[in-house]
């Protein structure tokens, strides 16, 4: 059996009385997209900020490459290559496509301690940052200010600046969200080919986009997984189809 | 819209050739105004990497200033007296040297920015305001008490001190010893812009979350950026504490902080020339101004006031528009 990349042992998260996220146990192999699911409310975020740790737990455990890492801060988990992407874009606005692009690959070298030679002149991080461009198709509007993008080039940007890192598992925080139909087909079609590279754990809306993608899915409904499975698995389950599923039609 | 480079070297030829002009029709008072708005766009200069780049508003740049100032003040009060400045640990000397000065200033000034920062950036926003308004404070009044040097008089020297191979009471070789510091801050401050610390810097203003998500540390980022802010800033203070051979506590009161806060918003907040622009149009409105009434600083207020409300990104935004992208 693989082992694991990314797990999660009785994760918690309680705000008061409430329970955000209540003992979630679920794992991402390799070469897999696992797709978190779940109605609005369900916890979803929470689980993404406690596994890249912006979120410290109030019980249980991350482990992210067969070590340890609750305790450790998100910018060392980055480090160690755990690469995330934000629902909301978190871009530098007033800056290029390219500029956002090198800061990822700069990030990379973990030596942003140079004040002389422009960033945009450093090959090493240029072509880190220009491949990475490429990949997602962006290469194009590289010089253009991220503020003027679309909202769907600002996904994929975001998808562009988690690459320069090289990664070793993504984690995504619903990144067709707000993108339109033809803009999540392309993502789709590229998530579909990452995955090979780095798996995958994807929170996400469009049911499409999850049916399409996951190799397996978890339901999160008030903080607890009801079920982890296949996508037959989960269309079959009766209680997701209570809690979630059935919601929609 | 104007060509900001053109611009910016409009502004370089009004920088030269006025104190030129004033040389030749033998005006030494515009060549000593014209000194003073150097020495303010070089505080200027050094709070504009904090606040254009790191996005830190700091009201307590008098600190650095003030502290430039005293180390001035304090090396040449011992040098003319003859009085070592400490005999313990081992015995300090004063001096009349210009460089030595400039060293001290901002060796003082980047320390008092590391401590000040480690303890600022802990908080953000209005609470960053008030605590570095805080620290202002303290050394405002620290050195108002402090009878040593003069407490609230301040501190008198009666001769400027020397640069070698320059007669530095001669106020046009002053106003070069000036431009050129000031020089020199900007074309840092060019390549520090655009250098891999300043990319990650000026992404840690904008978005402090993407910046830790690629391994960077932004708030490790912001202290470095204070830093160097606070040694240029201190060492326009020791050269602002030599053009008027006087230093006092007001070089640590708030209203400076504010006033240096308004040179880079007058100028534009993250442009190069901001903070030169912002301080030649302060010292020309004190001037022109000041001789109407002592309450002329009424005007500065409407100016500002029209600036923040009418024009994004201050006199440059408003000339040039908006900042162009590198490639």
């Amino acid at each position: 059996m693989l082992e694991p990349i990314l797990r999660t042992h009785g994760l918690t998260k309680s705000f008061g009385a409430l329970k955000a996220t209540d003992d979630v146990s679920i794992d991402l192999l390799p070469g897999e997209i696992h797709a978190v699911i779940g109605p609005n409310g369900a916890g979803k975020s929470t689980l993404i900020a406690q596994i890249c740790g912006t979120i410290k737990p109030s019980a249980g455990r991350v482990e992210f490459l067969g070590k340890d890492v609750t305790s450790i801060s998100a910018r060392q988990r980055s480090l160690t290559g755990l690469g995330r992407t934000f629902q909301i874009s978190a871009l530098a606005m007033e800056d290029t496509v390219l500029q956002n692009t090198v800061l990822g690959a700069l990030g990379a070298t973990g030596n942003p301690w140079r004040f002389v030679r422009p960033a945009l002149k450093h090959s090493e991080l240029r072509s880190v940052a220009e491949s990475a461009l490429e990949r997602v198709g962006l290469e194009d509007v590289m010089h253009t200010r991220t503020d003027e993008l679309s909202h769907g080039q600002r996904r994929q940007l975001e998808v562009a600046v988690a690459l320069t890192l090289d990664p070793r598992a993504f984690v995504m925080d619903e990144p067709m969200a707000g993108l339109g139909s033809e803009g999540s087909i392309r993502l789709t079609g590229f998530l579909d080919e990452l995955r090979n590279e780095a798996p995958i754990l994807l929170v996400e809306h469009d049911m499409d986009a999850v049916f399409a993608l996951a190799d397996r899915i978890s339901v999160l409904v008030y903080g607890k997984v009801i079920a982890t499975g296949s996508i037959e698995e989960i269309r079959k389950n009766a209680d997701v189809q209570e809690a979630y599923l059935g919601d929609e039609s | 819209m104007v060509n900001e480079r053109l611009f910016n070297l409009l502004i370089l030829a009004i920088l030269i050739g006025v104190p030129a002009w004033a040389y030749v029709s033998d005006e030494p008072f515009i060549i000593t105004l014209m000194t003073r708005a150097v020495v303010f766009a070089l505080a200027a200069v050094g709070l504009n990497i904090a606040l254009g780049l790191g996005g830190l508003v700091s009201l307590g740049h008098a600190v650095f200033f003030g502290i430039g100032g005293y180390a001035m003040g304090i090396l040449a009060f011992h040098a003319q007296t003859f009085t070592p400045v400490t005999e313990w640990p081992f015995v300090i000397e004063g001096t009349k040297s210009m460089p030595v000065i400039w060293l001290v200033a901002v060796v003082m000034s980047s320390l008092a920015a590391l401590v000040i920062g480690m303890l600022s950036l802990r908080t953000a926003g209005v609470y960053f305001i008030m605590i570095t308004l805080a620290f202002g404070q303290m050394f405002f009044f620290f050195t108002i008490s402090w009878s040593t040097y003069g407490g609230e008089d301040g501190l008198s020297v009666y001769v400027r001190n020397g640069f070698p191979g320059l007669n530095t009471l001669d106020p046009i070789q002053y106003f070069g010893i000036c431009l050129i510091i000031l020089m020199t801050a900007l074309t840092f401050n060019l390549f520090l812009a655009k250098s891999p610390f300043g990319l990650a810097l000026n992404a840690a203003r904008q978005t402090p979350q993407r910046v830790e998500t690629v391994g960077l540390n932004s708030t490790r980022l912001k202290l470095v950026a204070f830093v160097i802010s606070g040694a240029i800033t201190g060492l326009s203070g020791a050269l602002f504490a030599d053009l008027n051979r006087f230093v006092s506590p007001t070089m640590f009161s708030w209203q400076l902080s504010g006033e240096i806060i308004i040179f880079v918003i007058i100028g534009g907040v993250g442009r190069l020339f901001g903070p030169v622009v912002g301080a030649l149009v302060f010292v020309a409105l004190e001037h022109l101004l000041g001789g109407l009434s002592d309450y002329w600083h009424i005007y500065l207020g409407f100016l500002l006031l029209g600036i923040v409300l009418f024009g994004k990104g201050g006199l440059i935004g408003m000339i040039c528009g908006r900042e162009t992208v590198d490639a």
